[in-house]
């Protein structure tokens, strides 16, 4: 086992080449700069393209055209820049194009600030660009945990050609610890693309398109869509569990909150409250079910997370009248330690 | 009748016929649009250099929308503006494609100034097929950054005002400044001559193309009858004295 | 075991380098840690600072409420840190520029000046090493050969291994006046 101390942006960026990427686009932006200097100096030596755009709309339009084209390809940025891919996103998804998009999340909205937050779960998971559309979202808490997240978010692309984002913040993009690194991808493991514009030598052209004029065309292809969203939420739903079997008091966090939920929760059981933890790995699709089963014997599920409360609707969702579901978040790219949480947590279980 | 079973008699020769990077579907293209003159002339200059198998199209958002009906190629369609990104991605992720993106005025040099400004900037080994009709076709005739001072459109229905809306950008100009592009022409389709030059301009762009030498744009000259509220031929007679001052013909741009 | 160690100073003084060698000293020791750095305008010339995290369980937190150790390269890194600081831990001050005590007394003071030393020996921008040097006399999770090792490295793959000898002798020297200072106390 050879482990390498790495930041998280570096980290991604390895993986993502290891994954077989073969095309990235970006614009720079902070706090994510690590990761398209790193894809500069490393993937043009190892087979890759990498060209910096004059724009976040473009870079996510080179990444439409070489995915495409037929390779893995991607993209990477922080949040005021995800915000101008959101069309390029909503085309790739229409268009059924695999790719993959990095959100290392800062403070916001506008400029707002490069300290880490995670105020942009709505525009990954509900949409963001326009039409009916899902982004598999993967949400890594650990720098390991991104590299291992990176692969997956390949595949799981590939496999649905439905484009995947990561979604990291700040924290998670600069700090170091400690990596084994993924095997690369074998070239011939990678999913063949019958569809992909190669040229239309000997078949039929393809033709990549995300429109149907026809309200009946487009209602099909919407279906379609519906289908295949369908079936990644029957089978790719991600999250880590940790003593919820006697809990009583549920906490539910992912990313940079999740790991610092994990300590929370450790502290709180060393002043003898049995605090359990959810930690949603695939924020869309979102695991609704386990955190249901989890609530039926908790009488508090207190969700974390660094925004005003926006996963904390899909926690509500799934649990519903079985418990309470109060809220602590923290905004603008202020990070909570785990003893500021653990005053939180034991006013529920006090009340 | 298709053209396959034409038996043609004896002591004639064929002289014309689809070139085969066309479909057989009917372009839906307005009577007397010169998109379609446009769209024949490149089908034309693909089937001519032997690419057909290898090429990629770019479909924009406009009038030409449905231009991977009416071929028999690989086709990926672009939201607006962007295609010269896209053709960026396509041709970095496989240099032996040939890719060409086919845009009109609002897509080009409105929404898309700075993907294509770029793309010409960074030479990228592509061809670029610019339709300047001097008006937005699809949307309803609205006024486009190439519409002439004083000219009525939709949203200019007092004419263009160029103390408030600015000046018909010559975007061939702007580009033929940089250092990247390959070759950067303007060529008309208003009449035979002219229509045989753009062929000409068309083949020096996809030719480029394939010896590996660069960016290249041909930028056509059109009229839009339907929204010039014209028949074809006062539309075709408003070109040449109206546009033509305004757009000089010509290479602009022919780097050795 | 889980200790978090705060390296601070102005930008510079080598701050975030310092940290990153004791966490992957840490890491070649076969222990978990994460290594986390304030980032963004304040380290254009203002203030750094660096937390790592030393554990025999993997990490949840990478922020730390009460870090077991503290190196202050400066007063206002100081300033503050000592509040933070966990009951029994200490603090490596840097005595060439700041020139006061620790107010609390429930943690010990390492005072090394370490600018002056970095400058004697002629490497005046490896005080960063003085002071790693200081802290790890203090720090028992990691053993001082862990740290060389770590720091010749992390030196090699900068392509700085002319740097190293120099490095590892102001690793030393910090180790050794840390020792008068503890050993005194």
């Amino acid at each position: 086992m050879s482990l390498q101390l790495m930041r998280g942006n570096e980290a991604i960026a390895e993986a993502a080449i290891r994954a077989g990427c073969r095309c990235y686009f970006c614009y720079p932006i902070t706090p994510q700069g690590e990761l398209v200097e790193y894809m500069a100096r490393e993937l043009p030596t190892r087979g890759g393209e990498f060209l910096q755009a004059e724009s976040e709309v473009s870079a996510i339009n080179m990444v439409y055209g070489a995915a495409a084209a037929g390779v893995r390809t991607m993209t990477s940025s922080s949040s005021p820049g995800i915000s101008l891919k959101m069309e390029g996103i909503s085309y790739m998804a229409g268009a059924r194009l695999p790719g993959v998009i990095v959100n290392i999340m800062r403070g916001g909205p506008g400029l707002g600030n490069i300290a880490p937050a995670q105020a942009d779960y709505f525009q990954a998971t509900k949409g963001g660009g326009h039409g009916d559309y899902r982004l598999i979202t993967l949400a890594p808490s650990t720098v390991p945990e991104a590299a291992e997240l990176v692969m997956e978010a390949f595949e799981l692309s590939d496999r649905y050609r439905v484009p995947a984002m990561i979604l990291a913040d700040g924290m998670l993009g600069q700090m170091m610890e400690p990596v084994e690194l993924p095997e690369p991808v074998d070239p011939a493991d990678i999913p063949a693309r019958p569809w992909a514009l190669t040229g239309a030598k000997g078949r039929d052209p393809n033709v990549v398109l995300s429109f149907d004029l026809d309200p009946q065309g487009l209602k099909k292809m919407n279906q379609e869509l519906q289908a295949i969203y369908r079936q990644i939420q029957h089978n790719e739903i991600r999250w880590e569990e940790s003593h919820t079997e006697d809990a009583e008091l549920l906490l539910v966090a992912y990313g940079t909150m999740g790991r610092i939920a994990r300590t929370v929760a450790r502290l709180a059981r060393e002043e003898g409250i049995r605090a359990g933890l959810i930690r949603p790995i695939t924020l869309w699709p979102f695991p609704y079910d386990p955190i249901r089963q989890a609530a039926q014997s908790v009488s508090t599920v207190l969700t974390l997370e660094l925004s005003a409360g926006q996963m904390w609707e899909d926690v509500q969702l799934a649990v519903g009248q079985r418990a309470d579901t109060p809220f602590y978040g923290e905004l603008g790219g202020v990070v909570p330690t785990p003893r500021q949480i653990l005053k939180e947590v034991k006013r529920y279980v006090s009340s | 009748m298709s053209p396959a079973e034409t038996t043609i008699p004896q002591g004639y020769g064929k002289v014309f016929s689809r070139p085969q990077s066309l479909s057989d579907a009917p372009t839906t293209y307005c009577p007397g649009c010169l998109h379609g003159v446009a769209t024949r002339l490149i089908a034309e200059v693909i089937d001519e250099l032997g690419i057909k198998d290898r090429t990629v199209g770019i479909a924009p958002v406009g009038c030409a929308v449905f231009l991977y009906r009416f071929y028999n190629l690989d086709f990926v369609q672009a939201s607006h503006g962007r295609a010269c990104a896209v053709a960026t991605g396509l041709k970095r992720a496989n240099s032996d494609l040939m890719v060409f993106s086919y845009q009109g005025d609002g897509d080009l040099a409105a929404i898309g100034t700075a993907e294509t400004v770029h793309a010409a900037n960074r030479g990228e080994n592509f061809t670029v097929v610019f339709i300047n009709n001097q008006i937005y076709g699809m949307t309803g005739g609205e006024m486009a950054p190439t519409t002439l001072p004083g000219q009525r459109t939709t949203t200019t229905p007092r004419g263009r005002d160029v103390a408030s809306t600015g000046y018909p950008l010559r975007i061939s100009e702007m580009l033929a400044q940089l250092d990247g592009p390959r070759y950067i022409t303007r060529q008309s389709l208003h009449d035979a001559p002219h229509i045989a030059k753009s062929r000409k301009a068309l083949l020096t762009a996809f030719s480029n193309q394939l010896e590996g030498k660069g960016f290249s744009m041909v930028e056509l000259v059109a009229a839009c009858p339907t929204n010039f509220k014209m028949s074809p031929d006062k539309a075709n007679k408003w070109l040449v004295e109206q546009a033509l001052p305004a757009y000089p013909l010509g290479d602009l741009k022919v780097k050795e | 075991m889980e200790q978090g160690v705060v390296f601070a100073g102005f930008g510079g003084q080598g701050i975030l380098l310092a940290g990153k060698i004791l966490a992957r000293a840490g890491m070649e020791h076969g222990l978990h840690v994460s290594w986390l750095p304030s980032y963004g305008p304040e380290m254009r010339g203002g203030t750094a600072n660096c937390t790592v995290v030393l554990s025999d369980k993997p990490i949840g937190a990478p922020i730390v409420d009460t870090p077991w150790a503290l190196v202050a390269m400066n007063a206002p890194s100081l300033d503050r840190f000592e509040p933070q600081l966990a009951p029994g831990g200490a603090a490596v001050i840097n005595s060439s520029l700041v020139k006061r005590d620790l107010e609390r007394t429930d943690i010990t003071g390492i005072q090394v000046p370490v600018t002056t030393l970095a400058h004697n020996l002629d490497m005046p921008r490896a005080s960063n090493m003085v002071a790693l040097g200081a802290l790890i006399r203090f720090l028992d999770a990691v053993p001082q050969e862990a740290v060389v090792q770590a720091l010749s490295r992390e030196m090699e793959e900068r392509g700085r291994e002319s740097l190293i000898e120099g490095n590892r002798k102001a690793l030393e020297l910090g180790y050794e006046e840390a020792g008068k200072v503890l050993d005194g106390s």
